[in-house]
């Protein structure tokens, strides 16, 4: 018994090592801008270029872009999915799975090769039309995460008791969808939403190949061009990543006690 | 009056027009540009249908990325396995606190996400030529990290940072099936006159198999597709396939673009057939537990 | 000397105290069951003595023998869970087979035994099936077999029949019975159900609050129950307060009227007092003379007998009668006289 406790502990302890030694070793690094002495000089550097600011703008707009999209593609199927059409269920989980299955660099070569200018959708012709790509792109990556966080609330409370209770009560279909459903599944899909934005943020891949000035294109640059500022974009990042999970862990906490 | 036919149209309309939109999107942003990749890894420009792209992947340097990236994908996936293993075993039934196993958990998660562009310069501020551990072993215990032959840029320095993605998926994947080890099976067995390593050959390792070669498939696939870290980390010092394909699709290197399509197959065929694994085992896994 | 032997055990999780000053003494083959709510500990004394707990005091002795400092998988002892516990990886076969291949048995004498304890439980038919195959009684009857296959010294039942519906809990608990006689395995058994208990138990541990609050056959238990406790826990009750009578008579003056007493019963003239009387022993008569007397409140026909709700003053009564002595003056709001034989009355120790 204490054997198998002690062995637990030292495992633990050497993984706690291995994984807090990069994020203390990044912090360090990231304080020795100046020669010699700690300083936060490298996260002024990064916090002060235009650049910084301008791709993380647009990549938070984009994330939000995202989460939109994703959530009106998503929600509506996982409900009307579970409501009525159960046997298109195998259906939907699988595509849903597909951009696990399907690396996104694929996803965007073929985007490249199918949406280009001679097509008959030539998003990439234009400006706008590449940033709808690049949200559509990452819509896509987010599928699994939104359609198992919302199909999670949904199997929670009990859909069709709770819509026929509301139609029963004389409730119509947008009554029944605004005031019933929503409220109920809003956590979850709060929770499928810091997901994509935690995934979306700092995504490097289909944002450098569809050629848009997004922040994972942006952290790359900065790794090539400077010393200790991508440090400081890690910590950032990281502090992104870990803010959203708290999000999500702060909301699951709260359904846990909405649960009977 | 309205007839009983066009009720029934009407709500078979309805019924589909609510899962309409996302179908269509599914087809259009993932299924038709997956499926024009598929189609152009077996064609000629002029459209007819070839197998000779597929033979361009049996060329030098594209073999000899498909060899790295099977190598790093599989050994990253090997010992983030066995590793998240023994980290998910430590946390969910080694009898430590309660609190560990959620702050564990939670990192997990966060870790699992921490994949790309900052975890490449996480690695370089800490194990690079410059980085706080080289620094410290240098100051501390006077030993050259480097001296001995480590690499940052290395297979070695790659494997290091992807187990610290790898290592937490697993943690998420297997902890439910650790805790589906149910107790009274471990009583059950001790009541039998077992000992503790006949319970985990006869019934624990054998109720886990199946989540952990599940495991393994999903770790493999995710290894496989992952570019921006290797980028990030080594540049193009390590040639693994999708940095390859990066390249192509940038149109810097290779001229072929026929060989972008070879090689984009060539990637969802295996991660596509570790995926397939990955779900087959897992139902499988699922049926025993009900 | 008894076959199993408990002697005062006690066990604490913490600074809940779950056991205390447990004593029983099993005799060889004997079938014992103990009885009481969720948390009154007797799962606790069942895993103590199968070495899944160790006791913080006291001992446990099988054959004379201390069982403490042996393992859990060294005391030969055969365990049936609540929830089954089959080992899903392996078939019914492979399952009952567990204890008899960790004991290195020889390959042909394992098929034999496993063929024996498959038709003892009727399911030699099914030895293929793997555990989700199977119905909940057919995974219990599997989990028997696999606990006697290996020849246990002893067999503990943690609540096997509680996850099974109630027609095949009953068939269960006849079969279990009867394997257990035929074996002549000395057997404890755990429940919360009093039914099971007295249908199926040699003896009865009636437990509350981690100690055993009496120890008696059914009859026992059930016609003399020691205390408000267990007579509360066995069956449906009435307890009846009230002073006995100050003129000496034997009887006992309460919120319904007079109840008489039995010789002997030991009461003061005066004292006030608790008596507990079981539904069925009340009879209804015609509202004269001495007894308790009440107003119907309801009526429920429950099947084989019908139970009035009778309130007495501010008491409520409940009364079971079967159809042929239920009076046809018995109408919802109406009058009615109870008697009860005074050897029914049972008395009350705390």
């Amino acid at each position: 018994m204490t054997a198998k406790r002690i062995g637990s502990w030292a495992v633990f302890i050497l993984a706690a090592v291995y994984f807090l030694l990069p994020l203390v070793g990044t912090l360090e690094f990231s304080l020795r801008a100046r020669r010699g002495v700690y300083s936060l000089d490298a996260y002024r550097n990064v916090l002060g270029d235009p650049q910084f600011q301008q791709t993380l703008a647009y990549s938070l707009i984009l994330s939000v872009a995202t989460v939109v999209l994703g959530v009106l593609i998503v929600a509506p199927t996982a409900f009307w999915v579970r409501l009525k059409m159960p046997r298109l269920r195998p259906v939907v989980e699988f595509i849903t799975l597909l951009p696990l299955v399907i690396p996104p660099i694929i996803i965007v070569f073929g985007y490249i090769r199918l949406f280009n200018t001679a097509s008959i959708l030539p998003l990439t012709g234009s400006s706008r039309g590449t940033d709808f790509l690049l949200a559509a792109g990452y819509a896509t990556l987010s599928l699994p995460y939104m359609y198992r966080a919302i199909d999670t609330g949904l199997r929670a409370i009990d859909v069709r008791t709770l819509t026929e209770a509301a139609q029963s009560l004389g409730a119509g279909w947008v009554t029944v969808l605004a005031r019933v459903i929503l409220p109920n599944i809003a956590v979850a899909i709060l929770s499928g939403a810091f997901l994509t934005f935690a995934i979306v943020i700092g995504e490097y891949v289909i944002a450098a190949l569809l050629n848009r000035p997004a922040f994972g294109p942006y952290m790359v640059w900065m790794g090539s061009n400077r010393a200790y500022e991508p440090a400081a974009l890690a910590v950032i990042a990281f502090g992104m990543t870990w803010a959203s999970m708290a999000v999500i862990q702060f909301l699951a906490r709260r359904t846990r006690f909405t649960k009977v | 009056m309205v007839s009983p036919f066009s009720v029934r149209l009407e709500r078979t309309l309805s019924l589909w027009l609510g899962v309409l939109p996302f179908f269509v999107f599914a087809l259009v942003f993932l299924i038709l540009p997956t499926l024009h990749v598929v189609i152009g890894a077996f064609t000629r420009p002029d459209g007819s249908l070839t197998l000779a792209n597929l033979s361009l992947l049996m060329s030098g340097p594209i073999l000899a990325a498909l060899g790295l990236s099977l190598r790093i994908s599989l050994w990253t996936a090997f010992l983030g396995t066995i590793a998240g293993l023994m980290v998910a075993g430590a946390v969910v039934r080694g009898g430590l606190p309660p609190v560990l196993r959620d702050a564990v958990m939670t990192f997990s998660g966060v870790a699992s996400n921490f994949a790309g562009v900052p975890l490449a310069f996480a690695f370089i501020a800490t194990l690079g030529r410059l980085g706080l551990v080289t620094v410290l072993a240098r100051d501390w215990f006077g030993i050259n990290i480097y001296a001995t032959g480590f690499n940052l840029t290395s297979f070695t320095g790659l494997t290091m940072a992807y187990l610290y993605f790898q290592i937490p998926l697993m943690v998420l994947i297997i902890s439910p099936a650790l805790d589906g080890l149910r107790g009274e099976w471990r009583e059950a067995a001790e009541s039998l006159g077992a000992s503790g390593v006949q319970y985990w050959r006869m019934v624990a390792l054998p109720v886990l198999w199946p989540s952990l070669l599940g495991a393994f498939a999903l770790l493999f696939a995710n290894a496989f597709g992952a570019v921006a870290t290797a980028m990030a980390l080594t540049g193009s010092a390590l040639s693994i396939l999708p940095i390859i394909l990066f390249a192509q699709i940038r149109g810097d290197v290779l001229q072929d673009p026929h060989i972008g399509y070879a090689i984009a197959f060539a990637m969802i065929a295996l991660t596509g057939g570790a995926n397939v694994i990955y779900i087959w085992l897992r139902l499988r896994a699922e049926r025993w537990q009900k | 000397m008894a076959f199993i032997d408990l002697t005062s055990l006690g066990k604490s999780f913490g600074p809940t105290t779950v056991v205390r000053d447990f004593d029983l003494a099993l005799g060889m083959g004997e079938f014992v069951s103990l009885l009481g709510p969720s948390g009154c500990g007797k799962t606790t004394v069942l895993r103590m003595v199968a070495g899944f707990e160790t006791p913080d005091s006291g001992d446990i002795r099988i054959e004379g023998q201390s069982q403490l400092r042996l393992r859990a998988n060294q005391r030969q002892i055969g365990m049936v869970f609540q929830s089954y516990a089959l080992f899903p990886n392996l078939t019914v076969a492979e399952n009952v087979a567990f204890g008899l291949r960790v004991a290195k048995t020889a390959p042909a004498a394992i098929a034999r035994r496993v063929e024996e304890m498959l038709d003892m439980v009727g399911l030699a038919a099914l030895k293929a099936r793997y555990p989700y195959q199977l119905s909940g009684g057919q995974q219990q009857r599997v989990a028997l077999a696999r606990a006697i296959a290996p020849r246990p010294r002893v067999l503990l039942l943690d609540e096997p029949l509680s996850a099974l519906d109630a027609k095949i809990r009953v068939a269960l608990r006849t079969e279990i019975r009867t394997i257990q006689r035929q074996l002549g395995i000395t057997t404890l058994f755990v429940t919360h159900d009093q039914e099971e208990a007295l249908s199926m138990s040699d003896r009865i541990v009636v437990m509350n609050g981690g100690r055993a609050e009496q120890i008696g056959t059914p009859v026992e238990i059930y016609n003399q129950p020691a205390t408000r406790f267990v007579a509360g826990f066995i069956g449906t009750l009435n307890v009846i307060e009230g002073q006995v009578g100050r003129d000496g008579g034997a009887y006992l003056d309460c919120a319904g009227g007079r109840l008489p007493l039995p010789d002997g019963f030991g009461a003061q003239a005066g004292e006030r007092l608790s008596v507990a009387v079981r539904p069925q022993s009340l009879r209804p008569v015609a509202v004269e003379g001495d007894g308790l007397r009440g107003i119907v409140r309801h009526v429920e026909f429950m099947g084989a007998f019908t139970r009035l709700h009778v309130a007495c003053g501010a008491m409520t009564v409940l009364v079971d009668c079967f159809a042929r002595d239920l009076a046809a003056t018995v109408t919802v709001g109406g009058p009615i006289g109870l008697t009860v034989a005074t050897d029914e009355v049972l008395r009350l120790s705390a």
